[in-house]
């Protein structure tokens, strides 16, 4: 009996709903995506609020301040204790009068930890405070239950 | 003049395996760096250091002050508002303060109520901030009504 010599058959499986379906992935995460996460940092989990809202204007000068659970204090990347902070709100505060505003034109964002001890809080306050800072927002995150 | 037939056109199978490597290099770094932002917000509050402005001699003007206490862990354990003891309980803290301001219609500006919190030092922060949503204002529906904006803390006990 003749057996037919099979040609090995390349099964091209068709690619193009897939393509279309990752190109759609991938549109979505593009436009999702957010790099402009520069005010956050990893030490800090807000607390949270139901009466918060995201400001409509971005604050004027504003200074922030991370607050980590141990207490200590970030700001521009480097680490701070309440007693070292003046230094690196000096440096701020230098910024703010090149550009000749007062430093009470200056807004304190204080990006605390929700488990941190409030009188740690209360001491970047009173240091800020003495830097002749007025203004202060305490960071929290939007509540929507 | 006898023009040869060209070889009929060849179809153009352009490589898949090459885009789809990149298509799916691209869709690992979205996937990856995805983070769902969380929206944030802002308690103002202003305070200037104590004795720069001019003292008010008027005893009506006098905040209201509110005393949070701690256990060694830095949970609450009891809050009072102006001498009256609320136990734990925020709801009543926001029912006290409608009460003692005497309206709950929004006062804007300077001339509305001040509260004055007296914390432990090592009373968790979150604590401090449920106490200020209860004392700033409450939702109704999707509004919000505002009781008392201005918010200053006592010196730090250590």
């Amino acid at each position: 009996m003749r057996v037919k010599a099979k040609k090995p058959d390349l099964a091209e499986g068709d690619l193009t709903p897939m393509i279309d379906m990752t190109f759609q992935l991938i549109a979505f995460f593009m436009v999702l995506i957010n790099f402009a996460q520069t005010e956050s940092n990893d030490r800090v989990k807000l607390p949270s609020s139901q009466l918060v809202k995201p400001p409509e204007a971005p604050l004027e000068f504003p200074i922030i301040l991370h607050v980590a659970q141990d207490g200590e204090i970030i700001l521009g990347g480097d680490n701070f204790t309440p007693e070292t902070l003046r230094v690196g709100l000096r440096r701020e505060i230098t910024v703010i009068k090149a550009e000749n505003k007062s430093v009470k034109d200056a807004n304190v964002v204080i990006r605390a930890h929700k488990d941190t001890a409030s009188g740690d809080v209360q001491e970047v306050i009173r240091v800020c405070q003495e830097q002749q800072l007025e203004n202060f927002a305490l960071r929290v995150k939007e509540d929507r239950s | 003049m006898k023009i040869r037939n060209r070889e009929e056109g060849h179809k153009a199978e352009l490589s898949m395996t090459s885009m789809i490597d990149i298509v799916f290099l691209l869709l690992v770094f979205f996937v990856m760096t995805f983070k769902i932002v969380e929206l944030e917000g802002d308690f103002s509050v202003r305070m200037p250091l104590a004795g720069s402005e001019s003292v008010s001699m008027d005893p009506t003007d006098l905040p209201l002050k509110l005393r949070l206490r701690a256990n060694q862990e830095g949970r609450l354990t009891s809050m009072s508002l102006n001498e009256i003891d609320l136990g734990t309980d925020f709801d009543q803290l926001r029912a006290n303060v409608v009460s003692l301001i005497g309206s709950t219609s929004p006062m804007e500006g300077e001339d509305g109520p001040e509260i004055e919190i007296d914390t432990d030092y090592n009373l968790r922060y979150e604590y401090v901030i449920r106490s200020i949503t209860a004392v700033s204002g409450y939702k109704d529906g999707n509004e919000i009504v505002k009781l008392i904006e201005k918010i200053k803390f006592a010196k730090p006990r250590r």
